[in-house]
């Protein structure tokens, strides 16, 4: 007979606050959102003005597209590179210099951005003096920073998920003389698909969401969504803002649910 | 013949597969932190690159080295930057005790329902990671200024005749770092108290601890793995915030994040932000290594 183990009430008022702490911002931010007046503490009424506003705002409509491409190269090469870490990490047994890879797929987990960002543009200016590439900076200094911090959140998710991963039907096959190639595009690759899923999510999102990083590595013309959103907001609140942000969040909403509904159905079939 | 050249491939594939990623890291991670540090060794100039050279060849294997110390010597001796320094420890460290503070009694919480409602009370946490850090600091300046909705409700309420000063002040950077950073102390604190077994807590019991006495002397212990991920998680990036402290602090927040970036976009001075770069790279690797030890131990005594 197992006793439950009941929570005291504080712990319950507790989390009620963590969670009104965590979510009161986002809330007011979605319901200014719709604030006909400009003033944030002034309800003038229900509008959508500043919806239309933004689909106008050119340079942010522009800024947006550079973020995305940015965000969506970045994102697919993190992944690769990231798998093909997680594989050598967690398949390759004691390699030699395993802990200093180990080290510096960590490290950029917890560096602070202007660090990555700062040590990213000297090393495009020092190659820049030494090779001539690259001669510009622009959305390939950025997707390329961009790449090398979201891998090591890549192999986090990777890692976990292939340590999970039955090694006996790899083994079979192997055994029946299937090469280690195709043995990893046919039967690793699909049961470790989820984490690649949400590696590639992650990536994108930080990528997306990057002011520092892209403010090193960027050079003229090319300015990503997060640093013409920081320049709005430090003049003071736009409501034009507020507005992207609750696109933005109902477009992670939706992706969340259907990625959780992806994995679940897909944990159901295995 | 044949079996020989197929290991052969297996053999190359294998190296493939390490050196791809490997390469990518040593030359785009760990690379440019030596870079930084010979530059923080060289004096400002004006030109493109705007640094003089620290190695000088002179040709075949000879080499001179010009590099100064003049970046060091400013920095040491001007009590600005040491007082960055000291007090971005200081704010990492009271927001971590923050985040700890109101993140624990949520990670336990989520560790004792069951089913969907944990499912669902653990995607709260993840969401706010998923949107936008910049727009959920953004969303603090609506609330916090003059005009904004906590001044405006206390004055309402009739708490307060003048609106206070939240927005520009350290207050408002404390209160950023923490609710930024709250997803990063709970996913690991959750983590480590959801494995603990809860048969200890009853034995606890049963030998008549009182709730408060097993949580301090069970489960607090316990969880302390996850108490130090979520603290380093939390502490390390802070110290070196930017946004957080440009968008909520005051003029007298002073944080070594803020000092860089200034140092580089405004002063334009490459050297002396490198320079600050590699002492707070200094600062940020005792806990690092400190941390990585401690995973080590943990992992060997579970081995």
């Amino acid at each position: 007979m197992t006793r439950k183990v009941k929570l005291p009430g504080f712990v319950f008022t507790a989390m009620f606050f963590g969670y009104a702490f965590l979510y009161s911002p986002i809330v007011s931010l979605v319901i200014y959102s719709f604030n006909s007046s400009k003033l944030v503490t002034v309800w003038g009424g229900f509008s959508t003005k500043w919806y239309v506003e933004l689909f106008h705002n050119d340079a942010l409509i522009n800024a947006a597209w550079q973020s995305l491409k940015v965000a969506s190269l970045s994102a697919t090469c993190a992944v690769i590179l990231g798998t093909l870490a997680s594989v050598a990490l967690v398949r390759f047994g004691n390699f030699f210099g395993r802990s200093l890879m180990q080290g510096v797929l960590t490290a950029p987990l917890v560096m602070p951005e202007v660090l990555l960002g700062l040590t990213m543009l000297m090393l495009f200016v020092s190659m820049d003096q030494l090779i001539g590439w690259p001669d510009a900076r622009g959305l390939l200094t950025i997707s390329i920073a961009h790449i090398t911090f979201a891998v090591a959140y890549v192999v986090v998710i990777v890692q976990s998920r292939l340590k999970t991963v039955d090694r006996s039907l790899e083994e079979a096959a192997l055994d029946l003389g299937a090469r280690p190639a195709k043995v990893f595009f046919v039967i690793t690759l699909p049961l470790i698909a989820p984490a690649l899923l949400s590696g590639w999510l992650l990536a994108f999102t930080l990528s997306l969401d990057d002011l520092v990083i892209a403010s090193f590595t960027s050079g003229p013309g090319s300015t990503t969504l997060p640093m013409v959103v920081f320049s709005s907001v430090r003049l003071g609140v736009n409501p034009q803002i507020n507005a992207l942000a609750s696109i933005l969040l109902l477009v992670v909403v939706i992706c969340v649910v259907l990625v959780g509904k992806a994995v679940k159905s897909g944990e159901r079939k295995n | 013949m044949m079996l020989r050249f197929s290991q052969i491939q297996n053999r190359m594939g294998r190296l493939l597969v390490l050196l791809i990623p490997y390469l990518w890291m040593l030359v785009f991670f760990l690379l440019p932190f030596l870079i930084l540090v010979r530059i923080s060794f060289s004096e400002t100039r004006i030109g493109l690159p705007p640094y003089t050279e620290v190695f000088e060849w002179l040709g075949g294997l000879a080499f001179e080295i010009k590099g100064s110390l003049v970046n060091y010597h400013f920095l040491f001796s001007d009590n600005l930057y040491l007082a960055a320094y000291a007090n971005s420890i200081k704010i990492a460290a009271i927001s971590t005790l923050i985040c700890l503070i109101i993140g624990y009694p949520m990670a336990l919480g989520i560790s004792r329902v069951k089913g969907q409602v944990r499912t669902f009370l653990l995607m709260l946490v993840i969401l706010p990671f998923w949107t936008s850090f910049l727009i959920r600091v953004y969303a603090w300046i609506g609330l916090l200024k003059n005009e904004g909705l906590i001044n405006h409700v206390l004055q309402w309420v009739g708490l307060i005749d003048h609106p206070l000063p939240l927005l520009h002040s350290t207050f408002a950077v404390y209160l950023g770092i923490s609710y930024s950073y709250l997803p990063f102390m709970v996913l690991p604190l959750y983590a480590t108290l959801e494995k603990m077994d809860p048969a200890l807590l009853e034995a606890a019991a049963d030998l008549g601890a009182k709730p408060m006495q097993a949580f301090l002397r069970v489960t607090l212990p316990q969880s302390l793995p996850g108490i130090i991920a979520g603290s380093m998680l939390v502490f390390i990036p802070s110290i070196g915030e930017f946004v957080i402290p440009d968008l909520l602090g005051g003029t007298d927040t002073l944080m070594i994040g803020k000092v860089l970036w200034n140092e580089f976009f405004l002063n334009r001075d490459w050297p002396l932000a490198s320079s600050v770069a590699v002492i707070m790279l200094i600062i940020l690797v005792v806990p690092l290594v400190w941390w990585q030890r401690h995973q080590q131990k943990l992992e060997d005594q579970s081995q």
